[in-house]
C-alpha cells in the first residue's frame, strides 16, 4: 500500500486512464498550463499534450456541451469543474443533453463522459461557493453520481467512472485534496460502481453517510465508542447506483439510523434513503430514523456561523443518542 | 407542386445559367427538386397526421425552409455529422434518415428512428450520422462543437454542420461554443435558419445588431446567403465544406428563409406576430419549389409531366411512410425502462421506482 494524498490518487487515475485509452481527455479552467485549480491534473499536460489536456474559456455551459457532443461522437471526456457550485451554468447540458441521450435515440449514443470537480464547503468561501450538489444529479435518471472520501476511493471509483458508459457526476472535496490515505498498489486498481464500505463497524446504530461526511461519523463513531456505543458507519460512496443491499443489511443489525449528509435537507439523498428504508425494513426499526444536514440556510461566512451552519460530530452524537432513545 | 401557380418574381440573370454558374448539372438539379418536393409532401403528410390525431405533443414544420435543408445537406459526405433543433424532420430525411423511420417516430411508434421515445423534436440516427434533434434553443450547439473537437481530436477529414434558428444566437451557448471553436480552429459550419421569427417574436425585436455580425467577435468568417435558393445553396455549402474540411476553421452562415407555416401545430399560419399578407407575398416570390421550378423549366432541363411525375412519387413515399408508421406498433411496455443507462452496473441500484424489480419478479 502506498500512502498518498487524495490529489495524488485522482491524478494517479487520470494518469493511467490517459495512458490506457487514447479517446481519455480532459478539459476545464486551468487543468492544463496552472495544472489544475486544485493541481489535481500537475504534470498531466507535459506528459499528454494540449490536445488530451486542454485549458477552456470560463464557459461552462459552453466546454461542457462540447464534452457531451464529443462522448456522442465516440471519445471519453472527463470534464473538470474548478467547483460544482460553477457547474450550475452547465446544468442544463448535464440533465438535458446527457442524462437523456440513450434513452431519447434508443440506444443509438451512449454517453461515456465524467464530470468531475470538488462539491461541497470548504472554509469560509460564503454561499455561492459553499454547497453540496450531488443531489441536483442523482434526482435526474441518465446520471451516475459517485462521492469519494478516501483517496484509495477516489482512485479506484474514478478509474470505474471513466471506464463507465453513462454520464458520470463524480464529485470531490475541496478539503479532502490534502487528506492522505493508502491506496492499493494494483496495477490497475478500479472500485466497482455501486458497492458501499463499511468504513467503521458496530453494532448499535447505522451511520449512513457519503463523501467528506465520512470523517465527520467517523470521529462521531470514535466518540461514541468511549460511552460504550458501537456504530456501523457505511460509506455509500455511490449515489446513484446506489448500494441498497449494504444499507439494509446494517439497518437490519442494528435496528437503527441515521442519515448524515453536507447539503441540505429538502429532498437530499437522505430524504430518499430514509424513504427506502422505511419502505423495505420497516419492521426492522426500533426508532425514527433521523437525518443530519446542513442548516437550511444558504452558507454564511462569519466563521461562528459557518461552523454553526454545517453539519457537525456534535450533531451526529445528538441523533444517535435520540434514535438510542438516550 | 406548391399551393400558388404564380411565378417568382424575374431575376435579371437569365435563369438557363443558373446551373453553369453554380457547377450543377441537370441531373443534380433534378434530384434537387425531387428531394424538395418530397420533404414538402412529407411535412404536409405530418400536418394531416397532427391535425387527426396520430402525432401528438410539439410537432415543427419546415415547409418553405426545404432548400436550407437539401442545399445544406446534399453536398455533403456521407460520414459528415449534421446536427439540428426541433424543426428537423427534413434535414433528418436529407441526411439520408428514411422517411418511414422518421414518420414512424412522428407517430410514435416502436419502428421509429428513436423507438418511438424521441419524437418529432428528437430524430435520431447514428448510421447516417445524423446527430438529433434537440428540444433545447441553442443546446445543440456546443454539441455539434464537441464532435467537431472529436473530429479534430482523431485526425478525420470531416464536418460538423449544425442548424439552429435565429432565435438560439441569443443563447449564451452559442456564444461560448463560437468562441472555443474560433480558438481551436475546428470544422464546424454553424447554420443560422433565418425566418425572421424565434417563435413569435420578430428578430429586429430581439438583436440590435444584424444577423450577419453575430460570429465577427470571434473572428469566426460570416456568410450571407439566399435560403430560397437551392442551387446557390448547394453550390456555397459544397464548397465551404471543402474547406472546411481542409482546415479553414468555423464557419458562420445566415441563411436567409422563411416559414411558411406556424412556429408549431398550435400556431396559425401567419399568427399574431405577422400578417396574412407577409405570409402570402412569402409563398407567392420565395417559395424554393416554385422558384427551382422557374428555372429548370425555362432552362428547358424540366417540364411538367416530369414534374408532375415526381411529385406524384414524393406523395407515394409519403403516403407509404404514413402507411408504415400506422401499421408499425407502438412500442411495448419494456421499452419503458429500456436504453435509460447504457451500461447496468451489476452491483447497486439505478432505478429508485422499484417497478423493473417488481416487474422482474412477476
Amino acid at each position: 500500500m502506498a500512502v498518498m494524498t487524495y490529489r495524488e490518487a485522482l491524478n494517479e487515475a487520470l494518469r493511467e486512464e490517459m495512458e490506457r485509452d487514447p479517446d481519455v481527455f480532459l478539459m476545464g479552467e486551468e487543468v492544463a498550463e496552472y495544472d489544475g485549480a486544485y493541481k489535481v491534473s500537475k504534470g498531466l499536460l507535459e506528459e499528454f499534450g494540449e490536445q488530451r489536456i486542454v485549458d477552456s474559456p470560463i464557459s461552462e455551459l459552453g466546454f461542457t456541451g462540447l464534452g457531451v457532443g464529443a462522448a456522442m461522437a465516440g471519445l471519453r471526456p472527463v470534464i473538470e469543474f474548478m467547483t460544482f457550485n460553477f457547474a450550475f451554468l452547465a446544468i442544463d447540458q448535464v440533465i438535458n443533453s446527457a442524462a437523456k441521450m440513450y434513452y431519447m435515440s434508443e440506444g443509438q449514443f451512449p454517453m461515456p463522459i465524467v464530470f468531475r470537480g470538488p462539491t461541497g464547503a470548504a472554509l469560509q468561501l460564503s454561499a455561492q461557493h459553499s454547497q453540496a450538489c450531488e443531489t441536483y444529479y442523482s434526482h435526474a435518471p441518465g446520471c451516475k453520481v459517485v462521492t469519494p472520501g478516501t483517496p484509495a476511493d477516489a482512485k479506484g471509483l474514478l478509474k470505474a467512472a471513466i471506464r463507465d458508459n453513462d454520464p458520470v457526476a463524480f464529485m470531490e472535496g475541496e478539503s479532502l485534496y490534502n487528506f492522505k490515505g493508502e491506496v492499493p498498489d494494483d496495477d490497475d486498481f478500479v472500485i466497482p460502481l455501486g458497492v458501499a464500505d463499511l468504513k467503521h463497524e458496530g453494532g448499535d446504530v447505522s451511520l449512513i453517510t457519503h463523501g467528506k461526511m465520512i470523517h465527520v461519523a467517523l470521529q462521531a463513531a470514535q466518540k461514541l465508542e468511549k460511552d460504550g456505543i458501537h456504530a456501523d458507519v457505511l460509506d455509500l460512496r455511490t449515489i446513484r447506483p446506489l448500494d441498497m443491499d449494504a444499507i439494509l443489511e446494517s439497518v437490519k443489525k442494528t435496528n437503527r439510523a441515521v442519515y448524515l449528509e453536507e447539503g441540505w435537507p429538502y429532498a437530499g439523498t437522505g430524504a430518499q434513503i430514509v424513504s427506502m428504508i422505511q419502505e423495505e425494513a420497516f419492521d426492522d426499526l426500533d426508532a425514527p430514523i433521523i437525518r443530519v444536514t446542513q442548516a437550511d440556510v444558504p452558507m454564511p461566512y462569519a466563521k461562528n456561523l459557518e461552523m454553526l451552519a454545517k453539519p457537525s460530530a456534535n450533531h451526529v452524537i445528538e441523533a444517535v443518542n435520540k434514535v438510542l432513545y438516550r | 407542386m406548391p399551393e400558388t401557380k404564380t411565378k417568382a418574381k424575374k431575376s435579371s440573370r437569365k435563369k438557363s445559367d443558373a446551373l453553369a454558374e453554380h457547377g450543377i448539372s441537370d441531373e443534380l438539379a433534378l434530384e434537387l427538386m425531387r428531394d424538395m418536393l418530397l420533404y414538402r409532401r412529407f411535412e404536409e403528410k405530418a400536418e394531416e397526421g397532427y391535425a387527426i390525431g396520430k402525432i401528438g405533443g410539439f410537432c415543427h414544420l419546415h415547409i418553405g425552409q426545404e432548400a436550407g435543408a437539401a442545399g445544406s445537406i446534399k453536398p455533403l459526405r456521407d460520414d459528415d455529422y449534421v446536427m439540428s433543433a426541433y424543426r428537423e424532420h427534413t434535414q433528418a430525411l436529407a441526411k439520408g434518415v428514411h422517411p418511414n423511420a422518421v414518420m414512424a417516430e412522428l407517430y410514435g411508434r416502436k419502428d421509429g428512428s428513436s423507438g418511438g421515445k424521441g419524437g418529432s423534436m428528437h430524430i435520431f440516427d447514428a448510421d447516417c450520422r445524423f446527430m438529433g434533434g434537440h428540444g433545447i434553443v441553442g443546446g445543440q450547439v456546443p454539441l455539434a462543437t464537441g464532435i467537431a473537437w472529436k473530429i479534430k481530436y482523431r485526425g478525420e477529414e470531416t464536418v460538423s454542420l449544425v442548424f439552429m434558428g435565429d432565435a438560439a444566437v441569443n443563447q449564451g451557448g452559442f456564444h461560448e461554443a463560437l468562441n472555443m471553436a474560433a480558438v481551436w480552429n475546428l470544422p464546424a459550419i454553424y447554420v443560422v435558419e433565418n425566418n425572421e421569427y424565434g417563435m413569435g417574436t420578430a428578430f429586429s425585436r430581439v438583436s440590435r445588431t444584424d444577423m450577419s455580425t453575430k460570429a465577427v467577435p470571434y473572428g469566426i468568417p460570416s456568410h450571407t446567403v439566399d435560403g430560397q435558393d437551392v442551387l446557390a445553396c448547394y453550390a456555397f455549402f459544397r464548397d465551404l465544406a471543402d474547406k472546411v474540411r481542409h482546415g479553414a476553421g468555423p464557419q458562420f452562415v445566415d441563411l436567409q428563409t422563411y416559414r411558411f407555416r406556424g412556429h408549431s401545430m398550435s400556431d396559425p399560419v401567419s399568427g399574431t406576430y405577422r400578417s396574412v399578407e407577409e405570409v402570402l407575398q412569402a409563398k407567392e416570390e420565395r417559395d424554393p419549389i416554385a422558384l427551382l421550378r422557374d428555372t429548370l423549366m425555362e432552362a428547358g432541363v424540366l417540364d411538367q409531366e416530369t414534374l408532375e411525375e415526381m411529385d406524384a412519387e414524393a406523395r407515394q413515399v409519403s403516403l407509404d411512410a404514413a402507411d408504415f408508421a400506422e401499421a408499425s406498433p407502438p412500442p411495448g411496455p419494456e421499452a419503458l425502462y429500456a436504453n435509460v443507462w447504457a451500461e447496468i452496473n451489476p452491483n447497486g441500484r439505478l432505478f429508485f421506482d422499484r417497478r423493473p424489480e417488481s416487474e422482474e419478479a412477476s
